[in-house]
């Protein structure tokens, strides 16, 4: 893999085992300076351990994280400097202010200021509520006071696992706008996990994909998207129309779907052409769609169809 | 190092704003008071039973009993010398008009450590200790805690100095609570009382050669010293336990057992000598002051100190060594 320096986090086979389970094979991939990495994977495919081990609290078994050129294992306190995270929830110490936790963890690390503690706070504008107990915040206050947490020490890799669960379409949206302002303005690499792929489709420059605790994809996502998206028919009588369909010479995949409906892969300027001669033959056709992908397909294409939950 | 501070100064910050300080408090300020009426009531049964509140002629007579049991020839040696001792300790209540059976604030707080040291203090400093290091993995904050540019080590030790930092302060304020709510009762005098000291104990026979007097505050010193040594003993092995276990109850829990099987296993089975070697069975460390014999045979106060100190440093090792390696996984 290559190990650019403009790389700011580089993963080169990084493997966990616990016991005899190997839950995280030989996983290979860098994030640029930047940009906005995808992780994406079903539960229990192995996100979670992987992050941990991005952030020093689980040790791989085999492998190497390169953090800002840092070898995470034998250089952590160096490597770790240059690393936000929030594993999971974001969990503060809920009988502290907002800004107790703040402080608490400035006096964490070196040359936090006040004045920066100030200025994060008005980031995520929280300056209303800074004071209060951190026990009486929402979900999405507590996940922004985690945001500021982790953009304290000024990181140029920002870790975020499943940042947005559990916050409702509106909380959703303000996050993803905050975390592409992050990385485009402030230039600070975002690796960011989830299960909620559509979410990460909007965000990410790349992906890897992870399926039982390997990665089986990598990839920019609008290459990964590209290509003639499926056309998706609704007609009867639908044997006669599969037979038809099949003998055309521009029509390939012919596949009949749960709901009745026909997928089939054509190129966009033969649709009418086909359309006609499915009228000739008789067939009605009631509705013709072309489906854009969606990583999901190409997620549920990669892992065979298991399960996203 | 002033990064070594603020960690230190963080741990102290959870700890007061976490109310478990003020817990201990409130459990101090609402017992010491019982404890205090208890005595009170053993008092007044006891001038009662001796059908007279003239304390003084009764101690006089205690002392022509024993110039009598003096003078008498068949008294081995050795016990002469205690039986001077105790009339110097009586006449020395005659003369500072001291009541023995209506004690001050100072003769309580000594009975009181002496009552505590093997259950009540233990206790409390489980209270405090066992969820130091658990209850970031029960909050979860222990993923933010060790994502910090600092080692592993400096987190633990900074969280066990001011675990230290805190049994200090409960052994004080036991003993400044106890003066203040038992003098309210008793009176605040008496720090210069004599106190009966320096009983050894060889072959199961207490040996009363050493014994001397020593004026209270002095004894209330060593004691509290003693139940100091005790409560560090309890909250080091707490800090290992609290490491080894991820759930504040289950860490409460096995140290809450630990201490109450260590003081039932001592009166259920003296003959069973090996438990001296169980660290819960050597925190009593005030009896040596005052010559209580100990249940086990072979228990002597260098003895108790160095099981204690070798189960505290062992329990540190592992709670490091786990600490700096373990993977948090959940």
């Amino acid at each position: 893999m290559d190990t650019n320096s403009s790389h700011v986090l580089v993963v080169n086979g990084l493997t966990k085992r616990i016991g005899k389970r190997e839950i995280v094979r030989d996983i290979n991939f860098a994030v640029g300076q930047g940009e906005i990495y995808g992780f994406l994977g079903p539960n229990g495919a192995g996100k979670t351990t992987t992050i941990r081990m991005l952030v020093g609290l689980i040790r791989p078994t085999q492998g190497r994280i390169q953090i800002a050129g840092y070898d995470l294992s034998k250089q952590f306190l160096q490597a770790i400097r240059h690393v936000g995270c929030i594993v999971e929830n974001p969990e503060l110490y809920p009988y502290l202010t907002g800004r107790e936790n703040l402080e608490l963890f400035a006096r964490m690390a070196e040359g936090i200021t006040q004045q920066r503690i100030t200025e994060v706070v008005q980031l995520v504008e929280l300056e209303d509520r800074i004071d209060d107990r951190v026990r009486t915040y929402s979900l999405g206050m507590r996940q922004r006071l985690g945001i500021a947490q982790a953009l304290l020490s000024r990181p140029q890799l920002l870790i975020l696992d499943e940042p947005t669960n559990g916050l409702d379409p509106a909380g959703i949206r303000e996050m993803r706008q905050f975390i592409y302002r992050l990385a485009r303005e402030e230039s600070i690499s975002v690796f960011i996990s989830s299960h909620i792929l559509h979410e990460v489709q909007l965000l990410c420059d790349r992906v890897a994909i992870i399926h039982q605790g390997r990665v089986v994809k990598t990839g920019q996502v609008h290459q990964l998207l590209a290509g003639e998206p499926p056309v998706i028919w609704q007609l009867s009588p639908t044997e006669k129309a599969i037979n038809l369909l099949k003998s055309l010479p521009d029509v390939t995949n012919v596949e009949l779907l749960e709901d009745g409906q026909l997928r089939t892969h054509l190129p966009q300027n033969k649709i009418a052409n086909v359309n006609h001669r499915l009228n000739q033959a008789g067939i009605q056709v009631t509705s013709i769609q072309q489906k854009k992908p969606t990583l999901e397909d190409i997620f549920l294409q990669m892992t065979e169809g298991g399960p996203l939950e | 190092m002033s990064n070594f501070i603020g960690l230190l100064y963080n741990e102290l910050l959870k700890m007061v704003r976490k109310r478990r300080i003020l817990v201990i408090l409130l459990i101090l300020s609402i017992l010491i008071p019982i404890f205090t009426y208890a005595q009170y009531r053993t008092v007044q049964t006891n001038i009662q039973n001796l059908g007279t509140s003239d304390w003084k002629t009764l101690v006089q007579q205690q002392i022509v009993d024993n110039q009598n049991r003096l003078s008498s020839s068949r008294i081995p040696e050795e016990w002469r010398e205690l039986i001077k001792i105790n009339i110097q300790q009586q006449q020395y209540y005659l003369d500072h008009d001291i009541n023995p059976t209506s004690p001050g604030a100072p003769t309580f707080i000594r009975k009181f450590v002496e009552q505590a040291i093997s259950l009540f203090m233990p206790l409390l400093i489980v209270v405090v200790a066992a969820d130091i290091v658990s209850a970031e993995h029960t909050g979860g904050t222990i993923k933010l805690l060790l994502t910090r540019p600092i080692r592993r080590w400096k987190i633990l030790l900074a969280k066990y100095l001011s675990l230290t930092l805190l049994v200090s302060f409960i052994v004080i304020a036991t003993a400044l609570l106890g003066y203040l709510f038992s003098g309210l009762v008793f009176g605040y005098s008496g720090w210069d009382m004599p106190v009966l000291t320096g009983f050894e104990t060889q072959n199961d026979e207490l040996i009363t050669n050493g014994v001397h007097l020593v004026p209270q505050w002095k004894y209330i010193l060593m004691s509290y010293g003693l139940a100091w040594f005790t409560c560090i003993a309890v909250a080091t092995l707490s800090l290992m336990v609290s490491v080894l276990v991820r759930s504040t109850a289950a860490s409460m829990g096995i140290m809450l057992a630990a201490i109450v099987a260590g003081n039932l296993l001592t009166q259920l089975s003296p003959t069973w000598t090996t438990i001296k070697y169980f660290v819960f069975t050597n925190l009593s460390l005030t009896n040596y002051l005052s010559g209580t014999p100990m249940m086990i045979e072979g228990m002597t106060l260098p003895f108790s100190l160095t099981v204690l100190t070798v189960w505290s440093l062992v329990s540190l090792f592992i709670a490091f060594a786990v600490f700096i390696r373990k993977d948090v996984l959940a």
